[in-house]
């Protein structure tokens, strides 16, 4: 028999393998196709942590963001952050679900050394959102993943090991808990991913979604963005799913998609060899890019969960969400749709759209005046360029909006040619002075006066007859030579359309 | 002197008329302590030189004529599950072992306010589990009565101290009855508040849905003056009630006339002993007989009420337990090579049986396959209890029962049969389960040994049962007739 499954057909959504049945005297050919859900945990950019005022600022030094009540102390009680509901509400508005009235809080029960409770309060049966979807681009076609749920968490601490990577192996661990209680929400996909590339489209989605909102920063590698991906295989053609096994806290786009070809890959292979898919939980190891086991589902906790009786169900009103729902940002479709009929490109679309602080500043230009399509072509281009080399976002560019307004301005005008505004753009970035500063103390403004450049071409034509003669026998390419001469004459500050016009004008006329 | 036998309210008024000092009440009580202390051990700490500078201090500000709060001055005794920031809550276990909170309970914060002088820690049952303090993993306090009987539990420290003349006034908490079946037993008054009128934020949690912290005193008045400190809303409590509190002290009214009283029968039968049902008819009557009326009703939920309560207290215990694990504070087994040995064996070592036993039928009762069986089952016969009450309280202004079936028993007398122990519960634990108030006030002696009557209102009716428990208080002079021997005992 042969097989191969050593390259998963990933992208197709299909998993092909040729499998040996015992009792069958042909070899068959199987499709499997593979079916991904996908559980992202999102950190919630409140400046408290979710029931207690401590501050949620990564990197302190560890254990001094907590209090009683977020090291788990005898006595003290958990009290809910509005602005962390806020923030969950505005998430659920966002993925088109239904934000429930009431929803209720559970102890999920275990034990672990980063868990100061021995529970995590966390969401369980009656969550804050149901129902949603988001919609992805798989080259070129929309795609629409449901959405099942979204409920609000408490994150546990962390655990630094001596010794080893794992807690097993350590001769001693630290406990960090200023993490501990920090909010989380956990947007619950719908199985409807197909393939690696749409699991990553939409946590790319999700990602750029929760950061226009300014409920999360996105930041995978700080752990703000996690995603827990389910992956099974099934027969092309049948319902019912197969055994799926959770890789559990995969933090960047990149391993999203190695984890699933991975898992995909060895679970061809295995159901090739006429093996079993185990029910387990899995950990993607970047070094290997394969995942490993973490535990099977025999070994997996009964989380007893209850209703937290330190607090009672939470209650939204409708007033409330209707409040939310008029202050929400606009988000990327809307202004996908916008910049799409103001006549940008896709391209530019995409990277007027990857940081939500690159949309506003175009946004801000737009609003201070500017011509959409003309002012996204330097938000794309130079500017974009000029300040990744000076390592400015958009947000702190010494060149405000208002600056490349300006600049556009005196392109608009002619006082400047695309090639100097260039020139002026990056003295803008290095100094923070404005176009118009620099250009007035320069004195370098373009010379777009017919007057003034008439004098010069003339000139010019005088002192090159035998260039002159050649244009009037029709080797117009000789303009090109006259048309040097003048600029050299003006240090290029004359306008070249009109420089050249006027020079064959000014032929013509002889 | 016999400045300790006062009331607060006494106590009070003779500090501001400086007939009294207040280092001549504290160095009197500790004198009267030394002596009753070895008999009852109502007390797990003491603050005895603590309290005399505190004392030195109070007086300097009473000599100046400064307006100090009402409760200025007084000694109370806490409850050793309510954290004093920067003295050890043991909760009578050994897993809390070197554990010193690091922040007061709301209820130690509003005391302090008041400058009261906090006397001491009391003995409990282990995490306030248990009608008797023999679960107290230190030692068992003793009933100022007779101490070859239990002083009931688990505030049986509070109960007993207040009852001995070793604090003024005292705080539990009552999670089935822990502060109003030992008040009944040591012949003191003992008030559960409404669910979420106090404050739990500092007490050590055992049923999150069921504990109130409150008072023990030898009058009514001393019970509302100090319910009237520590009530109120309290932003790190998200249970507790953003209701306005009320001046339980200043708006006290003796109210008899025109009461009516419901009694359920399903408290009333045979599971009463004859001599304290008794001494309850005997007090319905005097009631009656100063122009309330008294009728039994049917409220039949309340037969259910221990069986409810033995899965959802349980189940919220085992989760509100787990914390103690031997990683940030008190008790680890060194002995232990990898995680789940430290777990174990701190926790198999650290908590004592009955606390054991609870984690295992709470753990049990929330385990998938069992948890709509026992635990949604259980919150469906709480909701009947709540609807019981609420009906009943459409026809009565208050209902009654005696607080517990029997008077104090004895040492170990239930050590074999826990299940017997659980139902010296029977009468409190339906209160909790409908989050009421209810007080617990001394009406009559069987065998030598105190009854309580416990007076239960609706939601919020504090105030009411105050008022009844003062007019009883009145007709019956409880206060003066039933003292303790060891209250008589000092010069
Ligand atoms: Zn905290």
């Amino acid at each position: 028999m042969t097989i191969d499954s050593s390259e998963p057909k990933g992208e197709s959504g299909l998993a092909s393998s040729t499998a040996f049945h015992p009792g069958e005297a042909t070899v068959k050919q199987i499709h499997y196709e593979v079916v991904i859900g996908i559980e992202v945990h999102a950190q919630l950019k409140t400046n408290t942590k979710l029931f207690c005022g401590c501050s949620t600022q990564f990197g302190d030094r560890p254990n001094t963001n907590v209090c009683p009540v977020c090291l788990g102390m005898p006595g003290a009680l958990p009290v809910l952050n509005r602005r962390a509901v806020e923030y969950a509400i505005m998430a659920g508005l966002a993925l088109d679900c239904d934000v429930r009235n009431t929803s209720v809080f559970s102890r999920k029960n275990y034990f672990y050394p980063d868990l100061p409770k021995g529970y995590q309060i966390s969401q369980f049966d009656q969550p804050i959102c149901l129902g949603g979807h988001l919609d992805i681009v798989v080259d070129g076609v929309k795609k629409r993943i449901g959405i099942t749920r979204i409920h609000m968490e408490e994150d546990a601490g962390k655990l630094i090991h001596q010794g080893s990577d794992t807690i097993a192996g350590a001769t001693h661990s630290h406990v960090d808990l200023n993490r501990a209680c920090t909010p989380l929400i956990e947007i619950v996909s719908e199985p409807d991913i197909r393939t690696a590339q749409e699991a990553r489209l939409y946590v790319e989605g999700l990602r750029q979604r929760l950061v226009y909102l300014g409920i999360c920063d996105g930041n995978m590698d700080e752990g703000s963005l996690r995603a827990d991906i389910n992956v099974s295989l099934r027969p092309v053609g049948t319902e019912p799913f197969g055994t799926r096994t959770e890789t559990k806290n995969v933090n960047s786009f990149r391993s999203i998609e190695r984890a699933i070809h991975s898992e995909i890959a060895r679970q061809t292979q295995l159901l090739t060899a006429g093996e079993r898919i185990v029910q387990q939980t899995r950990q993607y190891d970047e070094a290997t890019q394969t995942t490993r086991v973490l535990r099977d589902k025999e070994e997996s906790h009964d989380y007893r969960y209850f209703p937290e009786p330190d607090l009672y169900p939470l209650v939204v009103t409708s007033e409330w969400i209707d409040t939310i729902r008029a202050a929400l940002p606009e988000l990327p479709e809307a202004k996908a749709t916008r910049y799409r009929d103001a006549g940008l490109s896709d391209f530019e679309i995409d990277v007027v759209l990857n940081e939500p602080e690159t949309s506003q500043y175009l946004d801000q230009c737009i609003g201070a005046g500017a011509v959409p399509k003309d002012a996204a072509k330097w938000v794309v281009g130079d500017l974009n360029s000029l300040l990744k080399e000076t390592k400015q976002s958009f947000k702190e560019s010494k060149v405000t909006p208002d600056g490349l307004v300006q600049l556009l301005g005196l392109i608009q005008s002619g006082k400047l040619s695309g090639k100097m505004a260039k020139e002026v753009l990056e003295k803008c970035v290095q100094t923070g002075q404005s176009p118009d500063a620099i250009v007035s103390a320069s004195g370098a403004t373009q010379i777009s006066d017919t007057g003034e450049l008439v004098v010069v071409v003339d000139r010019i034509l005088d002192a090159n007859p035998d260039v002159v003669e050649k244009v009037k026998n029709g080797k117009t390419n000789s303009a090109d030579f006259l048309m040097g001469q003048v600029m050299k004459e003006t240090k290029g500050r004359a306008k070249p359309d009109l420089v050249r016009s006027l020079i064959l004008e000014c032929i013509a006329r002889r | 002197m016999t400045t300790w036998r006062s009331s607060a309210v006494e106590l009070g008024k003779a500090f501001r008329n400086r007939s009294v000092k207040v280092a001549d009440v504290v160095t009197s009580l500790w004198l009267h302590h030394d002596q009753v202390e070895p008999s009852v051990k109502s007390y797990l700490t003491t603050f005895q030189s603590e309290t005399m500078a505190q004392a030195q201090v109070l007086d300097a500000q009473f000599d100046r004529g400064e307006t100090l709060p009402l409760l200025a001055g007084i000694p109370i005794a806490i409850k050793d599950n309510i954290h004093v920031q920067g003295v050890p809550t043991t909760c009578a276990s050994q897993i809390l072992k070197g554990f010193i909170p690091p922040f007061n309970a709301t209820v130690t914060d509003r005391l302090q306010a008041q400058q009261v002088i906090v006397t001491g820690k009391t003995n409990l049952d282990e995490f306030a589990m248990g009608s008797s303090t023999e679960n107290s993993s230190f030692h068992t306090s003793l009933n100022p009565w007779d101490t070859s009987r239990v002083p009931g539990g688990s505030s049986g420290g509070s109960a007993a101290a207040v009852a001995a003349g070793q604090a003024v006034v005292s705080l539990g908490s009552d999670t089935g009855g822990s502060i109003r079946q030992p008040a009944a037993f040591c012949g003191v008054v003992g008030m559960k508040p409404t669910y979420g009128r106090v404050s739990r934020y500092g007490l050590v949690a055992f049923a999150s849905s069921l504990d109130q912290i409150g008072p023990f005193s030898r009058t009514v008045e001393d019970a509302a003056l100090v319910l009237e400190a520590i009530s109120g809303f309290d932003a790190h409590d998200a249970t507790s009630s953003p209701r306005l509190s009320e001046s339980y002290y200043s708006s006290l009214k003796p109210t008899v006339a025109g009461l009516k009283i419901g009694v359920p029968k399903e408290l009333f039968g045979s599971e009463i002993d004859p001599g304290v049902k008794a001494q309850v008819v005997a007090a319905l009557d005097l009631l009656k007989a100063n122009g309330a009326t008294w009728e039994e009703i049917a409220m039949p939920s309340l037969k259910e009420a221990v069986t409810t309560y033995y899965i959802i207290a349980p189940a919220e215990a085992s989760a509100n337990l787990s914390r103690f694990d031997g990683v940030r504070y008190g008790y680890r087994d060194g002995g232990a090579d990898n995680l789940r040995d430290m777990f174990r064996q701190s926790r198999g070592g650290g908590f004592g049986p009955e606390v054991k036993r609870r984690i295992i039928i709470g753990t049990y009762v929330l385990s998938s396959g069992y948890y709509d069986a026992y635990y949604t089952k259980a919150q469906k016969l709480r909701s009947l209890i709540v609807r019981d009450f609420a009906h009943a309280f459409q026809k009565y202004d208050v209902i009654m029962t005696p607080t517990t079936p029997s008077v104090a028993f004895k040492l170990g007398e239930h050590e074999a049969n826990p299940l017997a122990m659980y139902l010296a519960d029977i009468a409190t634990i339906p209160v909790n389960m409908a989050g009421l108030p209810a007080i617990s006030v001394p009406c009559g002696l069987d065998q030598g040994l105190p009854v309580g009557l416990q007076i239960i209102g609706p939601a919020f009716g504090d105030q009411q049962i105050l008022n009844v428990a003062a007019g009883f208080q009145e007709l019956s002079q409880f206060p003066t007739r039933f003292q303790s021997p060891l209250m008589r005992s000092t010069q």
